[in-house]
């Protein structure tokens, strides 16, 4: 096989491990996007929440018996399912209990709009579940096992007789449940009651309050939501990825940078900017040693923060 | 920030307080003989050096940098690999770490401070994040200082390690005195005010850009010694222990449970948190790994929810006043006993009648909307123009226009025969030309004293003679008996006349005053009259937005009239009132038919 040949496989392997990593990354950043665009608040504890996410998904997976239960493939979409719900509690307790102080009318009008006390209460909350995470869960990683996450389907022979593309099942796997639930969430959002007054609260809190609409309530919903979805989308991540309680620090940038990339306040800006992200960290092992991945994404999400702070498909101008 | 009235005072007791707090920790020191105690009392100062160095550059200009990690990382990276790799002595290493830790200040500042607020906290985050992988990449994951067998203490290595405590509360105490220097300076009350209000900061003349890369450097500096000095006490260095995240958050952490913006503030997060952190580790680390995170997190969060300005204000509320604060920005007041000088000695002027700025082709779109329009005036030394037009008319877009702080979509300003488009707003105000705002722009935490030095020091860089150009403003605002009044407390018309000061301040040759008479009752609008026409007899040139024709006609030389981006006339006062096209934008056009009949 021709050198040309390798690089045209490595490309193209690499783009379609892209698209699926990118798929999961995407909805990551929906969780962190939805929280922002309806509260604003940057939640700096994101990435925590997709650690639990992912302890939920192996605990529903193995502890509940999932996995033996369902088998294989519905057992991980159960378990991913699993740590959504659980997350959204943990959100919403979370929100009742620390964030309502910090966010909402209570903040409205004072300097910055409480952005600091924000990002300093999630990064105590951060801290406290990380290294809570490790009292717990210790250090060593984890991942769900199954057959899935080593085998792969064959794509080919493409061109001539030796390209081939190999599918990595359990990736797939993730890869579709995330559409599913990225459209779910979009048609939520979009029909929904519930989702018009998420918008309602997102565009103005003050006159959605004026029209009756109890933005507090809002606010542990989106928080809720925006937790379970990340915290699903690690749940997912957790067939693939070797997992422990410091994971969250990697992502949570990985977060950032997509919701900055696809424009902050755009819950669908969000997931093309995961989606982004994950091809500028696959595409980075074409040229970059695999040490320097994540360097990659954060040198992009600084190139971004400094040359289209709007993002790409961001409409928000307002970045003061 | 608690502001105590006898600053002076509130200074040599906390510099005697702190002297004897060192004393006291020396002597611990030297009763101590556990060497892990003595490590932890290693540690204390060290970290507490880096919240100082976190303090110098977030409390001050309120950006807070949740990266601080870069600059202890580098600096620890330097004295490692300089040691390790190039046999130099952390003697010469540490102080190059802290040249290193200020280079990487103005690397990272430079391109970061184009963000504001939340956005910049976040690119801070990366830095450190993005050099942890490049120095596990670089296969710098463990570094180890050599044992030096041979003359050790030429290398920094002491069978006694309280000598490493001496050096680090050495450090601590620089940091300090910095701090307190910066506090008590120009430096100080610049990057406060441009804290509270960067646009009034830049309409005063400063560069914003320039103070924050400076306070940076500076703090970058210092946490880069911080760090090499905790490379020498470690002895080993990894990505994780100098970059990680955690390293940053103790920076905030510290300084923030203290007290933000307090100087003892990030000593005493230090000296609480630091020991009770390793008091768990030490205890219950083997059972409970990542205990010391867990208290970290809750203490900020507590902190947080319960004490947001930091411990040390509020025990000093607690304790009514008990504890001696040491308020970060001080200036000591002496308006009470300068003598309200008559209007000071004022810049050369030209002659009266030359024109002073001439405005050609003025125009500015934003988007479909065109808010000024081929607008050309000019502005004749020594006269009041006043500019009137109904709202909407794009008044105040051509003062922003005028002084810099948007950019003309064409056409040109003159001040003085020097082209003003271009010009940032410190940069114009730096020129000559002050401003007022329509919603006035007030530095609230500060005293109308310092506001109005704020605005004396861009020209006048010596402390004391801005402090008498201040008061001279002041006196001439008839101001002077609010100087020591914080501007928070100010009802409407001081607040205006105050900004009018700062503005006069800056000695500048012409002054652009925006509606400064809105929503003032009659005694009120008599009042500041009289503080204009007195700035116009000082040899100030004046021009003067208004949204009523009424007090216009009274107090301009000449009449600027602006209708949707458009001069609709401009001339005598008196002949405003019958100009057709005038009544036509002001009343409609049944009401100019009726007048012309």
């Amino acid at each position: 096989m021709s050198n040309g040949l390798i690089l045209l496989e490595n490309i193209m392997q690499s783009l379609l491990t892209s698209l699926l990593i990118g798929g999961i990354y995407g909805l990551l950043c929906v969780g962190l996007g939805m929280i922002f665009s309806v509260m604003r608040v940057i939640n700096f504890a994101q990435g925590e929440f997709m650690m639990l996410g992912m302890y939920a998904a192996l605990f529903a997976f193995s502890g509940l018996g999932l996995g033996a239960l369902l088998g294989t493939w519905t057992g991980l979409v159960a378990s991913a399912l699993f740590a959504g719900v659980a997350m959204y509690v943990v959100g919403a307790i979370l929100h009742a209990a620390l964030l309502v102080r910090v966010t909402g009318s209570r903040v409205a009008g004072t300097e910055g709009d409480g952005h600091y006390p924000q990002l300093t209460l999630t990064l105590g909350l951060s801290l406290v579940l990380a290294n809570g995470g490790l009292i717990l869960f210790g250090s060593s990683p984890h991942t769900i096992q199954t057959s899935l996450s080593s085998s792969a389907w064959e794509i080919g022979p493409l061109i001539g007789e030796d390209v081939y593309l190999f599918l990595n099942q359990a990736r797939s796997l993730s890869f579709l449940t995330t559409i599913v639930v990225a459209v779910a969430v979009a048609l939520f959002i979009r029909h929904t009651r519930m989702g018009k007054i998420l918008r309602a609260a997102a565009d103005n809190a003050a006159a959605a309050t004026y029209m009756g609409i109890d933005v507090s309530r809002a606010h542990r919903f989106a928080f809720g939501l925006g937790s379970a979805i990340t915290g699903l989308a690690g749940g997912l991540l957790a067939a693939s990825y070797p997992f422990q309680p410091y994971v969250g620090i990697e992502f949570v940038v990985i977060m950032y940078a997509g919701v900055v990339l696809g424009g902050m306040g755009s819950i669908k800006g969000a997931f093309w900017g995961g989606v982004v992200i994950g091809f500028v960290q696959q595409m980075s092992n074409l040229v970059l040693p695999s040490q320097l991945q994540n360097t990659a994404i954060f040198i992009v999400f600084l190139l971004v923060m400094l040359l289209r702070p709007q993002g790409l498909f961001g409409r928000t101008t307002d970045r003061a | 920030m608690r502001r105590p009235t006898s600053i002076q005072g509130g200074v040599a007791r906390s510099v005697l307080l702190l002297l004897g707090c060192t004393a006291l920790y020396l002597l611990a020191a030297a009763l101590t003989s556990n060497s892990y105690f003595l490590l932890i009392m290693t540690l204390v100062p060290i970290w507490a050096t880096v919240g100082v160095s976190w303090n110098i550059f977030s409390g001050y200009s309120g950006l807070l940098s949740f990266g601080h990690a870069a600059f202890f990382g580098i600096g620890a990276y330097t004295v490692a690999v300089l040691f390790a790799q190039y046999g130099i002595s952390p003697w010469l290493g540490i102080p190059l770490a802290g040249v290193a830790g200020g280079a990487a200040g103005l690397l990272i500042g430079l391109p970061t401070f184009r963000l504001r607020g939340v956005y910049f906290s976040l690119a801070m985050l990366a830095y450190p994040l993005a050099m942890l992988y490049v120095f596990e990449w670089l296969g710098l994951q463990e570094i180890a200082l050599p044992l030096m067998r041979e003359n050790p203490a030429a290398y920094m290595q002491f069978q006694d390690y309280r000598i490493y405590i001496a050096l680090a509360v050495a450090l601590l105490l620089t940091a300090l005195a910095i701090n307190l220097a910066i506090a008590r300076s120009r430096f100080g009350l610049t990057l406060l005010a441009i804290k509270q209000n960067e646009l009034a900061a830049e309409a005063a003349g400063i560069d914003p850009f320039r103070w924050k890369l400076r306070a940076l450097v500076i703090s970058g500096a210092f946490a880069g010694v911080a760090g090499g000095l905790y490379a020498v006490v470690l002895v080993v260095v990894t990505p994780h222990s100098v970059f990680g995240m955690l390293v940053s958050a103790q920076a905030l952490i510290f300084t923030m449970f203290g007290g933000v913006g307090w100087i003892a503030g990030p000593v005493v997060g230090a000296l609480v948190l630091l020991p009770l952190g390793e008091l768990f580790t030490a205890t219950l680390g083997a059972s409970l790994p990542g205990i010391q995170g867990v208290i970290y997190g809750c203490a900020i969060i507590l902190v947080v929810l319960m004490a947001p300005e930091g411990v040390m204000p509020w025990l000093a509320s607690r304790m009514g006043g008990k504890i001696a604060p040491m308020p970060s920005a001080s200036s000591p007041s002496t308006a009470m006993h300068a003598a309200p000088a008559a209007p000071g000695p004022l810049p050369a002027f030209g002659p009266a009648g030359d024109d002073l700025l001439v405005v050609r082709g003025l125009s500015r779109r934003f988007g479909g909307l065109q808010a000024v329009q081929d607008v050309t005036f000019t502005v004749r030394r020594h006269e009041i123009l006043g500019i009137i037009g109904p709202n909407g008319a794009g008044k105040t877009t051509m003062f922003n226009l005028l002084n810099g702080i948007i950019e003309p979509s064409s056409g040109s300003v003159m001040f003085e025969g020097r082209e003003l488009t271009g010009l940032r707003p410190w940069q114009v105000c730096r020129l000559g030309v002050g401003r007022t705002f329509q919603v006035v722009r007030a530095f609230s935490r500060l005293t109308v004293l310092e506001n109005v030095k704020i605005g004396a020091l861009t020209s006048e860089p010596n402390s004391a003679l801005a402090q008498q150009r201040a008061l001279d403003a002041l006196a001439l605002t008839g101001m002077s008996a609010q100087a020591d009044a914080l501007a928070a407390n100010l009802p409407a018309v001081q607040l205006r006349l105050m900004e009018v000061a700062r503005a006069l301040a800056s000695r500048p040759r012409l002054l652009l005053l925006d509606e400064v008479l809105a929503g003032l009752g009659k005694a009120e609008v008599d009042r500041v009259f009289q503080v204009l026409v007195d700035i116009k007899n000082a040899g100030i040139t004046i021009v003067i937005i208004e949204h009523t024709m009424h007090a216009m006609v009274r107090l301009a030389d000449r009449l600027l009239v602006l209708d949707q981006g458009k001069v609709l006339y401009v001339g005598q006062p008196e002949a405003v009132t019958s100009d057709p096209t005038v009544i036509e934008a002001y009343l409609g056009k049944k009401w100019a038919r009726h007048v012309e009949n």
